[in-house]
């Protein structure tokens, strides 16, 4: 993989709390086409986590992500009381009690990442992105995806950190650097965009307002799915691309809507989902 | 009279020299980073293959995504009435025309005199424009002028799931990873571009004779591709890529 397309993976866990005192262990596996996460939680706090490279094989990514987030706590994949897979690849959880849509994970995942009050989420993943309405408690009303065009999407990102030669990682920064805001690229499609791109860097243009502009036409191409669905606020963006801030200040900007503030890694919302919902299902089957 | 036509394209730059007669000159040249040089450059070159000075040249019209950049130009005229025009005249039977160049692909529907009677435009999708087929010989390691003919040697169905231009180039590089036949991936390739246009051609009807125009279709992978979606035959000018400047310059002559 190039240099610049590539990402520290992460893992934590909780100094606090202990495994071995829960009544209930769930997990969450969220296989992405470009990152995986696992997430442990005790009674619905969480425990453990981590977030890897899927890679070429994601049969194998679901057990590496849960083993490392694992690692050192002397907890094992066994004693977890229920594992939940979503995401692309969530066939691919051998260890799931079963699976659920990214949709409902996200959505449930946002409500604990941001808390109740989100109603409108936007989730910008590796390869598609996705606008989701919901209610209080974080149950799907109505989405809509798109999985189809690379705008929007991380890989739209990826396009244009191999065309600077910069880091996917800086990108967000170094847009926000700009003293005057340049006008979008006139393309939202990531091929037009990048030949703009190209053109714009060689006539003399910094790196920072090649950025800005290419990140302004692809906030304009999300607020279109945004808009499309209708947008109520609380608003927050999920997913690896929430943590460029320089797209998620563009997308605020079209949007004329400020995003929450996440409270954990917005990475992680899918995972978290997925464990939560491994807690309903539990819940359920101890009912009598 | 002599008029002259002047296609500014994404890539390419086109101009006809239009006489009684018939076409006195034409010139075809990629237009690099410099737009207006290369204009220059391409009418000028027009100019000395038909022998004419520029002085005798009476009508100048300008189209194509960067007509404006025909500095020169007397009137402009949209790429879908030179299309037209420009098809009717080789093809007197044309009724639908299919234009699809580098960055932009239209179709259009006319009547017997090349007036417009319908169109539609692709100008927001890379995958249903040449750029696509660039992109894919790029990922086949293929050269551009190859695709076509290596297109029309395959022999097994291969199905390329990815509608973006910027998926598919990984899911054909997956695919040569997986040692997948050349020619069966070009056809796929070709099958998929064909599809889309198919698409777009059928939103405004397909009325024979089909023609089509533009640098694509140069590229018999994609003629023959839609041949079999429309079920039609499609006609393929020898200069395909001429017909945008050849309408304008026809549109020129009429001009009042």
């Amino acid at each position: 993989m190039s240099g610049f397309l590539a990402w520290e993976e992460f893992r934590w866990n909780s100094p606090d709390l202990d495994w071995r005192q829960a009544r209930v262990i769930t997990g969450g596996v969220d296989v992405g086409s470009v990152s995986t996460q696992a997430v442990v939680m005790l009674d619905g706090e969480l425990y453990c986590y981590s977030n890897i490279h899927t890679g070429p094989e994601s049969g194998r990514s679901a057990i590496r992500a849960m083993q490392w987030a694992l690692e050192s706590t002397g907890l094992t994949i066994e004693k977890i009381h229920y594992v939940v897979g979503t995401g692309y690849g969530r066939v691919n959880v051998p260890f799931a009690g079963r699976t659920v849509t990214e949709i409902a994970c996200h959505a449930k995942g946002a409500n604990f990442v941001y808390g109740s009050s989100v109603r409108t989420i936007l989730d910008m993943g590796g390869q598609d992105c996705k606008a989701i309405r919901c209610d209080q408690e974080g149950k799907v009303l109505s989405f809509l995806m798109n999985d189809k065009c690379a705008a929007g999407t991380g890989r739209g990102m990826e396009v244009l950190a191999e065309l600077m030669g910069l880091p996917l990682q800086e990108m967000g920064e170094i847009s926000l650097k700009v003293e005057q805001e340049p006008p979008p690229v006139s393309s939202t499609c990531v091929v037009f965009a990048k030949s703009e791109a190209s053109r714009l860097l060689r006539s003399g243009w910094p790196r920072e307002m090649v950025a800005a502009a290419y990140f302004s036409a692809m906030a304009r191409r999300v607020v279109v799915l945004l808009e499309r669905l209708g947008v109520e606020r609380e608003f927050a963006v999920t997913g690896g691309i929430a943590k460029n801030l320089g797209v998620v200040a563009r997308i605020e900007r079209e949007l004329g809507l400020k995003s929450l503030e996440p409270k954990y890694d917005t990475q992680l919302a899918g995972a978290i989902g997925a464990a939560l919902f491994a807690m309903s299902i539990l819940e359920r089957k101890n009912q009598p | 009279m002599i008029s002259a036509g002047v296609d500014c394209g994404a890539k390419t730059v086109k101009v006809v020299i239009l006489g009684e007669a018939g076409i006195l000159g034409w010139s075809l040249l990629v237009a690099a980073a410099d737009t207006s040089a290369a204009v220059e450059r391409a009418y000028g070159e027009a100019l000395d293959r038909a022998g004419v000075s520029r002085q005798r040249v009476e009508r100048i019209v300008a189209t194509g995504c960067g007509k404006l950049q025909v500095g020169f130009h007397q009137h402009l005229v949209t790429e879908v009435s030179a299309d037209a025009r420009g098809a009717v005249y080789l093809f007197p039977n044309a009724r639908t025309v299919i234009d699809v160049g580098a960055e932009e692909a239209r179709a259009l529907r006319t009547d017997s005199q090349g007036r417009l009677v319908d169109f539609v435009i692709n100008d927001r999708c890379a995958a249903g424009a040449g750029v696509f087929l660039e992109s894919m010989a790029r990922a086949l390691e293929v050269k551009l002028e190859e695709m076509g003919p290596l297109a029309l040697q395959a022999s097994r169905k291969v199905c390329l799931n990815a509608q973006c231009t910027v998926f598919a180039e990984s899911e054909v590089v997956s695919l040569v990873h997986a040692n997948t036949p050349k020619p069966d991936m070009a056809r796929a390739v070709h099958d998929a571009i064909a599809e889309r246009l198919a698409s777009m051609v059928r939103r405004i009807g397909v009325e024979p004779e089909v023609v089509m125009v533009g640098g694509v279709g140069r590229n018999p992978g994609v003629v023959e591709a839609l041949r079999d979606l429309l079920g039609v035959e499609v006609r393929v000018p020898e200069q395909p890529e001429l017909v945008g400047a050849l309408g304008a310059a026809l549109l020129g002559a009429e001009m009042g």
